[in-house]
């Protein structure tokens, strides 16, 4: 039994899910997955990797982490449009992590930390610091096995401007098992995944549960890259595409590494064939629920056939509304005061439920927290909790929790003021004009679900539908964030210095000077040089002793 | 060879013939040990053991494309010839392939009609956006950095490296702009060089810039084996190549095009020499008069190869000893955690506990010594009370 628990150590697992989305667009979502059964925090390190990249693998034991969550997000995920995805991301980067009980300084590991994966992923993440990190009071709890959890041991911070570009890329590709040689991730080729309306690449890791039982735990790693292709700009004439039209590759074969590798294409709006048809045709069907919806899905086996193309796509049908919806805006003129309104939906006909709001709002917006109104159908809505943790210039960012209950069919608007401030004219960036960001709110809700939910955490679901785990039948868990916001700050005119000193250098040249010159200068009169003959005439009156000519 | 000798005494030519031709054959047999011994001393003697690449693109803003593409191309020029990624420091200021205004995202172009990407599908950068500043820069080459820096930022160099400094961006008579906010002047950049020769962090170092008044910045070098280059002289403009239209800016400037062209024959076997790169770009192609400097270095251009610095050495020394290797790894045993049995059952955590979330107590807030203020306050209230009252009323209150 000792070699077939060695032999299970280790698994790899890829899956691709493609769903054509109700507005022309197509959703393509590839998810990676590797389990090891090891423990990162023994004495004697690990020094055996295989299918585990290393550098995560240090970066786990180095700095005592139980879960990290990072993403790359570029383009910001259209929810009333393309329904919700499997795996939200906000616009730039967010990195999220839980620290182990027996780390005493987490500050100085979580400075540590983002500069160590800086230089994995080539990204700024070196300008996470305590001015944009905040550690949430009730949001993101840890999504995988944990004894308990006190919330100071978790640390949040996003970089809005942060951009995805292939050198973000690159290293993502390099930390999968068979890099991008073999398997799903050929297809992975930049200038057609960065061609696109929405790219989020993430990575997560956290100890899961091995079996039903879950008397062991087993570390989970987990890449994915979501896609979502316009084909109306792709320049596609006919409504049909292939892998080939979509990411410029074709799949050559599975990965030898994988356990299982798997395409999912979504067929739920086509159930008689009768918009499109697959090519080459499967009859493997498989349903799974996935965001509270049940879906029927046409599965493909790497291992066993090759997919290439579908014909002639037209979804039809109505969409799903999703039932939990947010937006968010800057209101009021000027540069000096402002208004954030953060506006919920819920969809929902009949039934309300609870969410729980985070806003993490730099210094230089100085918020007035008295002026803060929640209002739902134009009644004031008062929260149920509230955590606000005030900033300090410099040194930290407002942090605003709240659990709100949303009522049914409504719209709740959050409103507070703010006042901008001026900066110190070394903090400005290079482009100030461009304005400031601030990161996008973030709404967790456990949102009624019409089809039951498994609660089962077998690994035989698709890794899609399994992330988050599921404790009820009846409801699914959902993260939402808002748009980013971009305030302009007064901006000074940085050519003044240079103005200034010209200004102040001719004044004191030209006032000054003149002044020292008349007090301190004497004239004296001074005859003009004689010419020849005068000369000789005046040295021969010298002689004479007679008075000279002028 | 002593017998032989004495059975040419009996020649007719006499002893001093035979005397003259011992002493060639000697001489020749001597020249031949010294030569293999040189050859062979040549072998290990160009002075460096590895190659360094700090690539910076100083310009910021859509504009400025062609900064990028002149730094990607050497980029790419100097991965090809060998430098791996790791021993490259590439810094650029914006970002022009995932720009929302590129037409053909993640691409960066150095031809016209998009014939050579020269961003490619493999590229690290290890200093981007606002990270590329002066003070980055400088701290990059004298190797003071945070402690915390992993080491794809720092530069790693040693005493026989070699190292290939490229600047571009928008420059002026001793100077260069960094990101429209700052600038370096070129006593700074002397200081700099001469810090990292004091420190031993160079063996020979190639300097090249290819900004307006570009030699201006290599006049102020103070610090040995360093070879400089620039695409124009003080009081003339280094001027870019050509625009494209689909994309809208121009590509490339002149010079560094017709280095990249240059440098595209160049293979790593390549024998060419520093003097086939000064004469890149003459003023027919430029209008700019590069210019070059090489009296700090202490060895012939001539003899020094491209690829001393654009490619990267690998020196092989094949070594007849035996190596004794130390006792066997131990396969560490995994059997005693695996064979206990775990009665803990762990689970997943509630995501959204409402009740728990409502009742949660308010953390306790680690206590803080008084602010100065609430101090200076307390210490206001003290004073007064004991002028008023007086020291000796201390004994009531304790």
């Amino acid at each position: 039994t000792l070699v077939a628990r060695s032999l299970l150590a280790n698994d790899f697992q890829e899956e691709l899910v493609i769903r054509p989305l109700h507005s022309g667009d197509i959703y393509a979502s590839f998810q990676f997955r590797t389990l090891w059964e090891t423990d990162f925090m023994r004495e004697n390190k690990v020094s055996h990797y295989r299918l585990f990249p290393k550098s995560l693998g240090q970066v786990i034991s180095k700095f005592s982490v139980r879960e990290l969550h990072i993403s790359f997000t570029q383009g910001y995920w259209r929810t009333m449009q393309w329904g919700q995805p499997f795996l939200p991301s906000p616009p730039g980067a967010e990195l999220w992590v839980w620290f182990q009980d027996s780390v005493t300084d987490v500050d100085a590991a979580w400075k540590e930390l983002t500069n160590v994966l800086s230089g994995i992923f080539c990204a700024s993440l070196n300008f996470i610091d305590s001015t944009n990190t905040v550690q949430p009071s009730a949001s993101f709890k840890p999504l995988g096995i944990v004894n308990e959890t006190d919330h100071r041991f978790l640390r949040y911070a996003t970089l809005p401007r942060e951009i995805v570009c292939t050198e973000n890329l690159t290293p993502w590709k390099k930390l999968l098992p068979c890099g991008s040689k073999a398997g799903l991730a050929v297809l992975l080729k930049s200038e057609k995944l960065f061609h696109s309306s929405f790219f989020s690449q993430t990575v997560h890791i956290r100890p899961v549960c091995q079996d039903r039982e879950c008397k062991t735990t087993s570390w989970e790693l987990r890449q994915t890259l979501n896609v979502v292709f316009d084909l109306h700009t792709s320049g596609q004439g006919k409504r049909e595409w292939s892998l080939f039209k979509m990411f410029s590759r074709t799949l050559t074969e599975a990965c030898p590494l994988a356990s299982s590798s798997k395409i999912y294409i979504d067929v739920t709006d086509n159930p008689q064939e009768e918009y499109f048809e697959l090519s080459p045709a499967t009859p493997l069907l498989s349903q799974a629920v996935v965001l509270g919806d049940r879906r029927t899905f046409s599965v493909y086996d790497l291992t066993q056939q090759l997919f290439k193309s579908v014909s002639d796509l037209l979804p039809a049908g109505s969409m799903l509304r999703p039932l939990l919806h947010a937006e968010r805006y800057v209101a009021g003129y000027g540069l000096q005061t402002g208004e954030i309104h953060t506006v919920m939906y819920n969809n929902h006909p009949f039934r309300s439920f609870p969410v729980l709001l985070l806003d993490s709002v730099p210094w230089y917006l100085r918020l007035y927290i008295h002026t803060l109104t929640v209002t739902s159908k134009g009644k004031d809505n008062t929260p149920s909790y509230i955590h606000y943790q005030p900033s300090k210039d410099r040194m930290r960012p407002h942090l605003l929790e709240m659990l709100v209950q949303l009522p049914p069919h409504s719209v709740t608007e959050v409103t507070v003021q703010f006042e901008r401030a001026l900066l110190k004219w070394t903090e400005y960036t290079p482009d100030p004009n461009h304005g400031f960001y601030v990161g996008s709110s973030v709404i967790s809700a456990l949102v009624p679900s019409s089809v039951a939910m498994d609660t089962n955490i077998t690994q035989e679901q698709p890794l899609f539908s399994s992330f988050f785990p599921c404790k009820e039948e009846s409801s699914y868990f959902v993260r939402v964030y808002t748009e980013p916001l971009l305030v302009n700050l007064p901006t000074p005119d940085f050519s003044m210095p240079y103005n200034v000193i010209c200004l102040t250098c001719t004044v004191v040249a030209v006032g000054y000077g003149s002044l020292y010159n008349l007090l301190t200068r004497s004239f004296q009169i001074e005859e003009p040089n004689p010419r020849l003959a005068k000369k000789i005439a005046n040295f021969i009156r010298r002689i004479r002793g007679v008075p000279l000519l002028s | 060879m002593g017998y032989f000798l004495s059975y040419y005494t009996y020649i007719s030519f006499g002893c001093w013939v035979q005397n003259m031709l011992a002493a060639i054959i000697m001489l020749i047999f001597i020249c031949f040990c010294v030569h293999f011994q040189n050859t062979a001393g040549q072998f290990f003697s160009s002075g460096h053991t590895n190659n360094w690449a700090v690539l910076v693109c100083t310009s910021r803003f859509w504009f400025n494309y062609r900064h990028v593409a002149n730094t990607l191309s050497v980029y790419r020029s100097v991965k090809r010839l060998g430098i791996p990624d790791s021993h490259i420091v590439l810094m650029l200021a914006d970002d022009m392939a995932c720009n929302h205004r590129n037409p053909k995202p993640a691409t960066v172009f150095s031809h016209r009609n998009m014939e050579l990407n020269v961003y490619g599908d493999d590229v690290e950068v290890d200093y981007r956006g606002y990270e590329v500043t002066v003070e980055n820069f400088l701290r990059v080459l004298t190797g003071r950095l945070p402690p915390s820096t992993p080491r794809s930022k720092r530069l790693l160099s040693d005493d026989r490296s070699n190292i290939l400094i490229y600047l571009t961006g928008h420059g002026g008579n001793g100077f260069l702009k960094f990101q429209d906010s700052e600038e370096i002047s070129n006593v700074e950049l002397a200081d700099a060089f001469e810090q990292m020769w004091q420190k031993r962090r160079y063996n020979e170092l190639l300097f090249i810039i290819d900004t307006c008044q570009g030699a201006s910045m290599y006049e102020r070098f103070y610090s040995p084996n360093i070879m400089a280059l620039a695409s124009s002289q003080v009081g003339e403009d280094s001027l870019s190549h050509q625009p494209d239209l689909a994309i809208g800016v121009h590509l490339m400037d002149r010079y560094t095009f017709y280095l990249l062209e240059f440098l595209e024959d160049i293979h790593p076997a390549s024998k060419s020499n520093m003097n086939d790169l000064f004469k890149v770009c003459p003023k027919s192609q430029c209008v700019s008069t590069p210019g070059h400097r090489t009296d700090l270095f202490l060895r012939d251009p001539g003899s020094v190869l491209i690829t001393d610095f654009f490619g990267s050495v690998r020196k092989v020394e094949i070594t007849m000893e035996a190596i004794h290797l130390t006792d066997p790894i131990l396969q560490l045993e995994d059997g005693p955690m695996s064979e206990e049995v775990q009665e803990k059952t762990y689970s997943y955590v509630d995501q959204l506990p409402v009740s728990e979330i409502i009742h949660q107590k308010p953390k306790q807030k680690d206590w803080h010594p008084p602010d100065g203020f609430i101090l200076g306050l307390w210490t206001l209230i003290l004073l007064v009370f004991f002028k008023t009252y007086g020291i000796k009323h201390l004994k009531h209150i304790f």
